[in-house]
């Protein structure tokens, strides 16, 4: 099952490939990773996206939890949380059909375009990983040149409804 | 499923400084540190890297006594000898480059044992990292996945605490080996030194106890247990905690199976005592465990030499695992009842709640009747012959001699696990192995360091033929510094253990295992200025023990023993740890 797991470390020389170690020491995948400074410039957030059963994702909060410098790991996948990836999409459009096919996607979907030339658009797009990719999808009819993905990011939130999905699950 | 966790470690941070002080080398930060740190004996060999730090450690002699080992592997082993005979940390300082890499099969026997350890690497200077310099490798990176924690030190100011918490971090938790790799300028660099009264780190670590509804749930267990056993670790080693295992156990007349690492935590010869488990554990303690409705596991983490195959192992017991490890819980096998907790406070804490209990007398009386019908059924055993001596005898003669007091240090191999199965333990440090990497080699520098640590005990380093050869350059070591140590080689001319495997599982095909071409350990003893002598019959093997134990100085005793001895029960990799094979 996939899994985000976030992890606040020191931010210090070294210490993400000790995190990386980890995972590829012990057999564990990492389908994405994106890290960035936290408010507190001392710490970095890493966002993980792996996959495992329930013993694999314990062992792996656990296993992490084990390093020195790492502060608070959280499975986010088992809280109410937040989740977004971000992706930027090259893609070749020479007649103006295409152009307002794309236009009607970006729409649609709330993507931006950051950049455009003759026959060239930069589409930025930022969704849950299921948007993005469905986006992405929906633009493989046109060329597509080049795409780049952050990664997820995740961020926990207050359960916001007393009875919502996230609360029947915490209550069992 | 617990996945989520909290924390508070510390950042190191460049401190501002409020006073004035003398200014300092890097180096002599390093070595004040160390002796803040209550370090008195260091294992290692020089290099460019590191000559600013022998430059200090020269004019510090009087404080720091440094051992000239004569490869780095042999003062990594040392340095944990010294640990794990004391439970103090251990510290070893090597050069950059083969220094660093030569030391690595020591880090990551420490590592996978949960040793206390500081290596300290020298680096080439700041400016040189990453262009290939001479002696230069990424020791950081080549380290990362055997150390507790890590250093690369690249300021001068973060040094003193980077000492002091690297300190801390191999002791406090589940111990293990810390690196602390510094280029050659920082150790030149001036800077001030603080001292420990001004020092913004903790030096001495809290045991973590047991939560009350934890202490609780296992008790409640343990006292519904029919048929109960303690499976004990080198947590309780490490911790300790030996004297609150004891009264736990005695409280309840419980049996108790030690693990090798685990070994003199529990005391061998206690009527509780079913020996150790595993691949080549007692007939009693298996077959105890897999008929066991109750698992106390303390301070063990389910090592496959233990379990066999692990979903047969101790099938209809519920388990109680106490371990100061959250990760070794629930690794392999899942508690009914996790206890996340130092191994003494956990049985401190069960003692304590035992001792309120009434509880009835001969109220285990069937599983004792039980486990004393498997301990008659197959004792360890072994049938002397009149030619050759037996290698169980060897160590069943040496335990004698020894008035079963010695230090027994162990190689890896068949003699290992005979050291184990025959020299009963009466202590906790009392027998030191490399258990979970089973680095051969580690014996002899182990029993260095162990001796040193021990001034006043007999130590005893047990080795084999071939671990012997790989680190036998460490004799003169012990002869430079008189280190009385003494070696028994239990010489059966094979890499034992291998031989053992091929004759079992290969059709007797003994593929590269042939060692009857050595040198002569006698002559190569005497080459080293240390006592040589052989024991070749059953007749003369006491006397020449006894000869080599009471000679005062290093004294290597070459024991030819039987060939194609095998160790028994063996429970073959992966099998059911009931279906031993008993000869």
């Amino acid at each position: 099952m996939r899994h985000t797991i976030s992890i606040i470390v020191a931010n210090e020389a070294g210490e993400l490939s000790r995190i990386v170690g980890l995972f590829s020491a012990r057999g564990y995948n990492i389908e994405t990773i994106s890290v960035g400074k936290t408010l507190d410039p001392r710490w970095s957030k890493a966002t993980i996206v792996t996959s495992g059963d329930d013993t694999t994702i314990e062992q792996i909060v656990k296993q992490c939890s084990r390093l020195a410098r790492v502060k608070e790991v959280k499975a986010v996948t088992t809280l109410p949380h937040i989740e977004r990836e971000m992706a930027l999409i090259d893609v070749s459009v020479t007649r103006g059909d295409e152009r307002q096919e794309v236009m009607s996607l970006v729409n649609i979907f709330r993507a931006k375009v950051v950049d455009i030339s003759h026959d060239k658009m930069i589409l930025e797009m930022s969704g849950t990983q299921d948007k993005v990719e469905t986006f992405i999808d929906m633009l493989k009819p046109l060329a597509i040149n080049e795409v780049t993905r952050s990664g997820t990011v995740a961020i926990t939130r207050l359960s916001a409804l007393e009875g919502s999905e996230y609360a029947l699950q915490r209550a069992a | 499923m617990e996945t989520a966790t909290q924390k508070n470690p510390t950042v190191v941070t460049i401190p501002v400084s409020v006073h004035e002080t003398e200014k300092v080398r890097g180096a002599e930060v390093l070595i004040k540190g160390l002796i803040a740190n209550g370090v008195d004996t260091i294992f290692g060999l020089p290099g460019g890297a590191v000559l600013h730090i022998y430059d200090e450690l020269w004019r510090y002699r009087e404080q720091v006594t440094h051992y000239l080992v004569r490869h780095e592997q042999g003062a990594v082993h040392a340095a944990e000898g010294y640990a794990r005979a004391t439970g103090k940390v251990g510290v070893a300082l090597v050069t950059s480059g083969p220094g660093a890499t030569n030391a690595v099969t020591g880090i990551a026997t420490a590592y996978m044992d949960s040793i206390p350890l500081v290596v300290i690497t020298g680096q080439v200077p700041s400016g040189m990292i990453g262009t290939d310099a001479f002696q230069e490798v990424d020791t950081f990176g080549i380290t990362l996945p055997v150390v507790k924690h890590s250093y690369l030190v690249r300021n001068v100011h973060e040094l003193e605490d980077i000492v002091n918490e690297a300190f801390y971090l191999a002791k406090e938790g589940k111990p293990g080996p810390v690196v602390i790799d510094i280029p050659k300028d920082v150790t030149a660099q001036l800077t001030e030194y603080r001292g420990p009264q001004n020092a913004t780190l903790v030096f001495e670590a809290e045991r973590p106890k047991p939560s009350v509804k934890s202490v609780e749930l296992a008790v409640e267990k343990i006292l519904a247990a029919r048929r109960p056993v303690f499976y004990v670790g080198g947590g309780v080693v490490s911790a300790d905690a030996a004297d609150e295992l004891a009264r736990v156990v005695e409280i309840l007349d419980v049996p108790v199976t030690p693990t090798l690492m685990g070994l003199g935590g529990f005391p061998t010869a206690h009527p509780q005592c079913l020996g150790m488990l595993g691949m080549h554990g007692t007939y009693a303690a298996n077959l105890a465990v897999a008929e066991s409705d109750l698992l106390v596991a303390v301070g063990v983490r389910f090592d496959d030499r233990v379990t066999g195959k692990l979903n047969t192992f101790a099938p209809n017991a519920e388990v109680i695992h106490i371990d100061i490890d959250a990760s070794n819980i629930g690794k392999l096998r899942k508690p009914q009842i996790p206890v996340v907790a130092d191994a003494k406070e956990a049985l401190a804490a069960l003692a304590d709640r035992f001792a309120q209990e009434s509880l009835g007398k001969d109220r285990l009386a069937d599983w004792w009747e039980q486990i004393n019908e498997w301990r008659s059924e197959v004792p360890l055993s072994c049938e002397y012959s009149e030619t050759e001596i037996k290698p169980q005898q060897l160590i069943e003669t040496l335990h004698k001699v020894t008035d079963g007091d010695a230090v027994v240090v162990t190689d890896v191999g068949q003699h290992q696990m005979w050291a184990a199965q025959f020299y009963p333990c009466k202590r906790s440090r009392q027998f030191l192995t490399s258990g979970g990497l089973g680095t051969m080699g580690f014996g002899l520098p182990a029993a260095m360091g162990a001796q040193l640590a021990c001034p006043d005990t007999t130590v005893v380093a047990v080795v084999g033929d071939g671990g012997f050869q790989m680190t036998n350059q460490e004799i003169i070591t012990a002869v430079q510094y008189n280190i009385p140590l003494k070696v028994v080689i239990m010489n059966n001319g094979y890499l034992g253990m291998v031989r053992q495997w091929q004759e079992m599982f290969y059709d007797r095909a003994y593929s590269e295992v042939d060692l009857s071409v050595s040198p002569d350990f006698v002559k190569l003893a005497e080459a080293y200025g240390a006592k040589g002598l052989r024991a070749t019959t059953p007749e003369e093997l006491e006397d020449v023990l006894r000869q080599g134990l009471e000679y005062d100085g290093v004294a290597i005793i070459d024991v030819v023993v039987s060939k194609e001895e095998n160790v028994f029960p063996i429970v073959p990799a992966g099998g059911e740890s009931r279906n031993m094979i008993l000869k």
